[in-house]
């Protein structure tokens, strides 16, 4: 299944599986010393990802976070080179110069993944408000957290994209927590509250169901495209793991075994999986294992990059260091 | 300094002592910034302070690097002391506005009405594999606006004692903590008391070449001093530890001595710190010098994520030593 069918039961659930392997994946390859700097895993909001990525076409873009492992495989970049991304290899999406927290793939529509917390915002914006101006119908996504709506560029973002009417959908991934912070910690009001003062239309979505946060983003994304402007939806899930995974080896209390156990009870894996046939939720598993396991493998025998290209990349126009300084 | 069969203690250590003293010796003193508080901070400085001093004193911050610096002003200037501390010096740019065009500015602009004593704390510096937006040396453009002060500690005794003398200053003092320094460990020299912030410091006395350099480079810099000497090559080591304001009296005192000079800096070279200290060289020290100056810095271009490519990209010992050897040979 690629972004932009529509796809049937067995398809979100798929989406869901690949990004929980690849994720659990991930993990292993951080505790093996492969990813050396960690990643933020997004294991359980995986629905977001599956159902607002289900609801655009393959010509539409988003723009990512640091938590963006699942934003990225949902719009339909590959899981080899993704992989091999993380893994700092030369066959990665970003050949080995962005990693885990910015992971491009333009020929998906993944405009890039954003690690200054709310950034994207306004190039998600930018981009939706150009393809408009173009004459075309295409549609921009941009993911953020719940701590990201303390950002001035946020808010600043939501003010022009209503006051010009951008084709843009803001889902806000509200997973319960910035790093340790709740939102009752970082946040005054609501989101959807920030939403309506700037006339926003808005809606909360279970986040743990990805066919309620495919047809709430379905919503969003005609209106969008008929000129309709922004909508706002607050995806509310819960993140299964750690912030970083340097939380596995270092342990701060923010967050009790039984919370945990409460919020990881809805697991969008098992809502969607119920969903679908037993035999058909083998068959796709098994698939997954099988794709994701390649791109491991992949990953792993895909070269490092040669030092002496440390400097590529710095010019579009191909300007080169002199003596060492531009 | 080195790690040893006495080691007792480490830099975030350190910097969590200082604070605790800090936070004991005036009431005026708090610190704020996102995860300080249950969290102990992204990377673990003020663990345990919020116990001790409860939420009013260690207060976790809304993502919001503009309001929380801002408002870190504001209280400096209502009466408190403040200790803001910003994950790292990238996120930083989103409060420059309010370093420079308030924290620096005010004092001036308002004609000696109001002084600004507020304390931010900062990572700094790459070799996390954390890719471009988590990796900058940035310290030295801080160094380049006049109204603040600019501090690298690079030792267990500056991680310890700046704070004391940055909080007592009367103006605005930004403190640099390069990542890879926090799991630094020793033992602690405690007979060096209070630092005085206008002074560089003499890290390895030599007489063959002077290695300028401060805060994360200061380690690889050293080693590359030892492996000079034994290959005969006496270099005395320079940890600027104030960037502003730079301490011209104890650089171009050694390169009197040495007549040759190598500066480090992880920040790009163009335009940057490594281009002002060597300035000052030729500007006050152009007879005394034997060889031109030489600079080792982070390459010029965005911190790249791959390990291969990090490190080719950041100031190593083998460069460090080579432009050396240039300088003398
Ligand atoms: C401007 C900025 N400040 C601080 C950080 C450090 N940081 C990284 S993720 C994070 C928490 C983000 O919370 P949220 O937006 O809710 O997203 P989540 O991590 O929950 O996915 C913080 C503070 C950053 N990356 N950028």
């Amino acid at each position: 299944m690629t972004a932009g069918q529509a796809p049937g039961a067995a398809g979100l659930y798929r989406t869901v599986a690949l990004i929980r392997g690849f994720e659990q994946r991930a993990v292993q390859l951080v505790r093996d010393g492969v990813i050396r700097g960690g990643i933020h895993p997004c294991t359980g909001q995986e629905a977001v990802a599956a159902g607002t990525c289900a609801a655009l076409r393959p010509d539409d873009v988003i723009t990512s976070t640091h938590r963006g492992h699942g934003h990225v495989l949902a719009k339909g970049a590959e899981p080899a080179r993704m992989m091999a991304e993380l893994a700092g290899r030369t066959t990665g999406l970003n050949q080995g110069r962005g990693g885990s927290m910015h992971a491009a793939d333009f020929a998906a529509g993944v405009l890039g993944a954003d690690a200054i917390v709310g950034a994207a915002v306004p190039i998600a914006a930018g981009a939706a408000w150009a393809m408009r101006q173009a004459g075309s119908d295409r549609v921009a996504l941009a993911y953020f957290g719940d701590g990201a709506v303390s950002q001035g560029v946020v808010l600043e973002s939501f003010n022009l994209a209503a006051l010009w009417r951008v084709p843009v959908v803001l889902v806000c991934e509200n997973n319960g927590f910035a790093t340790s912070m709740r939102p009752a910690d970082t946040m005054a009001g609501t989101v959807l509250a920030r939403a309506a003062a700037f006339g926003i239309p808005a809606a909360t979505v279970d986040g743990m169901d990805p066919q309620a946060v495919l047809d709430a983003t379905a919503q969003a994304v005609e209106r969008a495209r008929w000129g309709g402007g922004p909508t706002l939806l607050e995806c509310v899930t819960y993140r299964f793991d750690a912030h970083h995974t340097w939380e596995h080896t270092a342990r701060p209390r923010y967050r009790t075994a039984e919370e945990v156990a409460a919020g990881t009870a809805r697991d969008p894996l098992e809502i969607q999986g119920a969903r679908i046939p037993a035999a058909t939720r083998e068959a796709v598993d098994a698939e997954v294992a099988a794709l994701l396991d390649e791109a491991v493998r992949f990953a792993l025998d895909s070269p490092h990059p040669d030092p002496a290209t440390a400097l590529d990349h710095l010019y579009a126009s191909g300007l080169r260091a002199r003596a060492g300084a531009l | 300094m080195s790690p040893d069969s006495t080691s007792n203690t480490t830099y975030r250590e350190e910097l969590r002592e200082a604070m605790r003293e800090a936070l004991a010796r005036d009431e005026r003193v708090f610190l704020m910034g996102e995860d300080v508080g249950r969290y102990g901070g992204a990377f673990g400085v003020s663990l345990g302070l919020i116990d001790q001093f409860g939420p009013d004193r260690v207060r976790d911050t809304p993502l919001s690097e503009s309001a929380f610096v801002g408002a870190g002003i504001g209280a400096a200037i209502a009466g408190m002391r403040p200790i803001v501390e910003i994950m790292t010096v990238n996120f930083s740019l989103l409060a420059l506005d309010q370093i420079l065009n308030n924290a620096a500015t005010l004092l001036h602009m308002s004609g000696g009405q109001v002084a600004v004593p507020l304390v931010i704390r900062m990572t700094t510096g790459a070799g996390r594999r954390l890719a471009a937006q988590h990796s900058h040396s940035l310290e030295g453009w801080y160094a380049h606006i006049p109204g603040i002060r600019v501090l690298a500690p690079a030792t267990l005794e500056d991680a310890r004692y700046m704070l004391a003398s940055a909080l007592a200053d009367p103006d605005p003092v930004l403190i640099f903590e390069h990542g890879s320094l926090y799991n630094l460990s020793g033992q602690l020299d405690t007979g060096c008391g209070p630092v005085d912030l206008d002074t560089a410091a003499i890290r390895r006395p030599g007489n063959d070449v002077s290695l300028i350099t401060h805060g994360g480079s200061l380690g690889k810099t050293l080693q590359a001093a030892d492996r000079l000497a034994e290959e005969g090559i006496d270099a005395e080591v320079i940890d600027l530890r104030t960037l502003r304001p730079l301490d011209d009296t104890t650089i171009l005192g050694s390169v009197r001595r040495t007549h040759r000079a190598v500066v480090i800096d992880e920040g790009w070279r163009t335009a940057g710190l490594s281009a002002e200290v060597a300035t000052r060289i030729a500007e006050q020290g152009f007879y005394d010098l034997d060889a031109p100056v030489e600079r080792v810095c982070g390459a010029e271009v965005p911190t790249p994520y791959a390990a291969q490519l990090e490190e080719a990209a950041l100031p190593q010992t083998d460069g460090i030593a080579a432009a050396a050897r240039r300088t003398v040979g």
